[in-house]
């Protein structure tokens, strides 16, 4: 699934033309990306939780030469995923 | 900011739309990724991040309790991994 196909789920289920679906579609992903470059997470009940977090420096090693190089201090996202969307992806469908 | 809080954000910037269909918009955006990763369907968005489902194998666990073991059969969980895009973004923050 892409941007594309969410696009259409947009124009088929809320009935607004593919270019105005498009243009909010896009929007929304831009609207969560600016609010976590700041650093606010972000919680969508029944899917899960984008976090930033911030990573300490700490000392890696060139896994192909051994050689030890110091991993910068900085801030990453990770994703929290909502025991909704863990047990729905479990769920058996049409029973065993 | 949690899903109502984004749902303002967007309004604001949608001053053409009603609340209530940005809402359903926001809604239809999450339950179709949904709708995917239970098809164990990957989604790519360019320059957010990509979405897909990882099994996870079955395992012997125990009951914290009591200390019993019990068979913790296979299992599937969404896994995310950022873009470029916004990994880079989120680093440089402000």
């Amino acid at each position: 699934m892409t941007k594309a196909e969410i696009i259409e789920q947009i124009y088929e289920k809320v009935g607004f033309s593919k270019k105005e679906s498009a243009e909010i579609v896009e929007l929304v992903f831009d609207t969560m990306k600016e609010t976590l470059e700041r650093g606010e997470k972000i919680k969508i009940s029944g899917f899960g939780n984008f976090v930033v977090r911030q990573k300490r420096p700490r000392i890696g090693r060139n896994p192909q030469t051994g050689q030890e190089i110091e991993i910068t201090a900085r801030r990453v996202l990770t994703f929290r995923p909502s025991q909704v969307l863990k047990s729905a992806l479990n769920k058996e469908e049409g029973g065993e | 900011m949690n899903k109502s809080d984004l749902i303002e954000s967007l309004s604001k910037r949608l001053p053409n739309l009603a609340a209530r269909d940005v809402e359903v918009i926001v809604n239809t955006v999450f339950d179709s990724m949904t709708d995917a990763l239970r098809r164990q369907e990957r989604i790519e968005i360019r320059g957010f991040g990509s979405f897909e489902v990882r099994v996870r194998k079955p395992r012997v666990g125990r009951n914290p309790k009591t200390g019993m073991s019990v068979e913790v059969g296979e299992r599937m969980v969404p896994f995310f991994k950022v873009g470029k895009e916004l990994r880079e973004r989120v680093n440089k923050g402000q």
